[in-house]
């Protein structure tokens, strides 16, 4: 860090810690849409170490996300308890484990599967990896969609509720909390949790991309003859970014079940994993800034769009809504942005080379 | 046993549908190298266009028979659908042949999602009933029954796969993708326009797709503008299945899945005693393609080839 920077890195930083409190005077929704779009930047800085550092068309991410948002689920709420009487023996008031807990587990659990699913897949040709992960996110909103006979373990299409929020210090997240006065809410809460994490997440990403592996990924993206020819073990390598692209998946996950205290099917479809791959692709595959800036645009559009929705939806018969126009605009963007920017809105200054059309 | 033969029948339908939807995916793949994520969507929007001229038809003259309408329809579907894929490979992919391989995946995934949402927009969103135009009583055969439409998937799907197979062997127009598809630059030396000919596989794969779409549509009896997403899917599973760029090898692929999934569907809940059900069907396919890939990555009929660089 040049000494120049510092007073733009310290404007940043009182930028966001007062930003939730301006944004609270105009109600809690605001502060809300904030958290969304931070944890829209987890998940995106997450999937940019797979698709941006080590060119991987990741399709399935959001079953990571699932799978430590409905671990989450599952160790901090009654609901185990209540459909396994086994279980409800051995913890006569439930299974609840603290976040600070569950977090770590549920990280680990996704980076695994990650590294199980990238196994047999990630020595093949990089375009079968993008039609095995769709499809396995298609089987993993299978399984939460059905896995409810003959034992309940995810309640179905119900999906689960009464999950715990953090708790920090003995303060519980969801109660507001009282600074010599002044009162901070649940949500101002859950935005300094999620800052805090992206935050460290984008530090752990930098760190890995200015290093060793960093560069042997950017190298196998940018042709992986050549790298596998320049000795690098390409296939240990790719299996590493796809199991860590997955552990931040699964992170986030945790933070999203604790954040809205109830998680079902519905909210890991494909249409999120499309959703991420465009944040990363549309802000700049493989550089950190362009990345939150693509999540921050696509997370903030459909705000903006309920705005203009409205008049539209009354004209076309209410065919248009602010839901058709987001896909729309998504869709639109992902192909504009490939045939015109296809190194993204805010591109790396210096890699990504091959990215650019002959 | 009766239950077996019902079930074979069943996936011989369901997978001379894939079998067709995956010839599209496996000559596009074998001449420009891209998994066309929009496929998919072709037939959907094939299945949706005949949906319309149906309606359209039965209004202006209730009386013309079934079959007519029905083959007037899936005409103008194959058209549409022909001049939809001509377009998008022009103004998507052709742009991007150059650039590597994420570059026109992304941007066929973007296609596939418009087309969907604009299928949302042009249809609404509600599932609609397609009309049975066809007789419907089911015909008895040796225990299990088999419908007309049934029939006729089997019959239209034997004699489009013979004039592509003639197309593709015995051709000017065949010889001249194959040669594509073995090295574009040759070819284009040796008087090959590759531009034309790869429009004319899209245009070819478009027909087949918008064909299956009808298919799909009479034999489910409804259609929406999601429909085109998992046969499209499972399509694909079955082009890598049978080795893709192979088209003989996209024909076993199709018809191996889907017996897989409808042998499946009936005996998995008694295998697993009730714990899974039908509903995991959808889930072969991906098993299947993650087994193949790990197992025999050239698919059944495929030969290995080295990446290209």
């Amino acid at each position: 860090m040049t000494k120049n920077k510092l007073p733009m890195y310290l404007a940043g930083g009182l930028f966001l810690i007062v930003l939730p409190f301006i944004l609270q005077m105009f109600g809690n929704a605001w502060v809300r849409i904030a958290d969304v779009a931070l944890l829209y930047v987890l998940l995106a800085v997450g999937l940019n170490i797979v698709v941006g550092y080590a060119g991987l068309l990741d399709l399935g991410y959001v079953a990571f996300f699932a799978l430590g948002a409905y671990i989450f689920a599952l160790l901090a709420s009654p609901h185990l308890t209540e459909n396994i009487p086994a279980l409800a023996e051995m913890f006569p008031n439930g299974i609840h484990l603290s976040f600070w807990v569950i977090a770590p587990i549920a990280a680990l659990c996704a980076g695994l599967l990650g590294m199980l699913l990238g196994a047999p897949t990630l020595k093949l040709r990089g375009d079968y990896l993008a039609i095995v992960t769709l499809g396995f996110g298609e089987i993993i909103r299978v399984f939460l969609n059905n896995l409810e006979s003959p034992v309940n373990i995810t309640n179905g299409p119900r999906g689960i509720s009464g999950i715990d929020s953090v708790s920090l210090f003995g303060h519980d997240f969801a109660k507001t909390l009282n600074i010599a006065g002044f009162e901070v809410n649940s949500v101002t809460l859950y935005y300094f949790l999620i800052l805090v994490m992206v935050i460290f997440t984008i530090i752990i990403s930098h760190r890995i991309e200015l290093s060793r592996i960093g560069r042997a990924w950017m190298a196998i993206r940018e042709d992986e003859i050549a790298a596998k020819a320049m000795g690098l073990n390409t296939r240990n390598l790719k299996l590493l970014a796809f199991g860590m692209g997955a552990t931040f998946g699964g992170l986030s996950g945790a933070i999203f079940a604790a954040f809205q205290g109830f998680v079902s099917p519905e909210s890991f479809g494909l249409m999120e994993s499309v959703m991420i791959v465009a944040m990363v692709v549309l802000g700049g595959m493989g550089h950190l800034p362009g990345v939150v800036l693509g999540a921050v645009l696509l997370a903030a559009l459909p705000e903006v769009l309920r705005y203009v929705a409205g008049p539209l939806q009354d004209m076309s018969g209410g065919r248009l809504d602010a839901s058709i126009l987001r896909q729309l605009l998504i869709a639109l963007a992902m192909i504009g942005v490939m045939l015109m920017r296809p190194r993204g809105l805010w591109p790396s200054p210096e890699h990504g080379k091959s990215l650019q059309t002959k | 046993m009766e239950v077996l033969l019902q079930q074979i029948i069943n996936g011989l339908v369901l997978g001379s549908m894939y079998a067709l939807v995956a010839l599209g995916y496996t000559m596009v793949y074998g001449i420009i190298g891209l998994i066309n994520f929009a496929h998919g969507e072709v037939l959907m929007v094939g299945a949706m266009t005949s949906w319309s001229i149906i309606t359209m038809m039965k209004e202006a003259s209730p009386d013309s028979p079934g079959w007519l309408i029905l083959l007037m329809a899936t005409l103008i579907a194959c058209v549409v659908a022909a001049v939809l894929n001509y377009v998008i490979e022009k103004a998507a992919y052709r742009p991007l042949r150059n650039s590597p391989k994420l570059a026109p995946l992304i941007t066929a995934m973007g296609m596939s999602l418009l087309l969907q949402t604009l299928a949302r927009i042009v249809w609404t969103p509600n599932p609609k009933p397609f009309p049975s135009l066809l007789p419907s009583d089911p015909i008895e055969f040796a225990g299990a029954v088999i419908t007309v439409t049934q029939i006729l998937i089997l019959a239209v799907t034997a004699i489009s796969l013979a004039v592509l197979m003639y197309t593709v062997n015995h051709t000017r127009l065949g010889r001249a993708m194959r040669a594509t598809a073995e090295n574009p630059r040759v070819a284009g030396l040796m008087g090959v326009r590759p531009d034309t000919v790869i429009s004319a596989t899209f245009i070819i794969g478009a027909i087949l797709a918008a064909i299956a779409g009808v298919m799909w549509a009479a034999n489910y009896g409804t259609v929406q503008y999601t429909m085109g997403f998992m046969p499209g899917l499972k399509a694909f599973v079955a082009a890598v299945f049978g080795g893709i760029g192979n088209l003989g090898g996209a024909v076993v692929g199709g018809l191996l899945l889907g017996l897989i999934e409808s042998i499946g569907a009936g005996y998995l809940g008694d295998l697993t005693g009730g714990v899974l059900g039908s509903h995991y069907t959808d889930i072969f396919a991906f098993v299947v393609l993650i087994l193949v890939l790990t197992l025999r990555p050239s698919g059944l009929l495929g030969e290995r080839v080295a990446d290209r660089a």
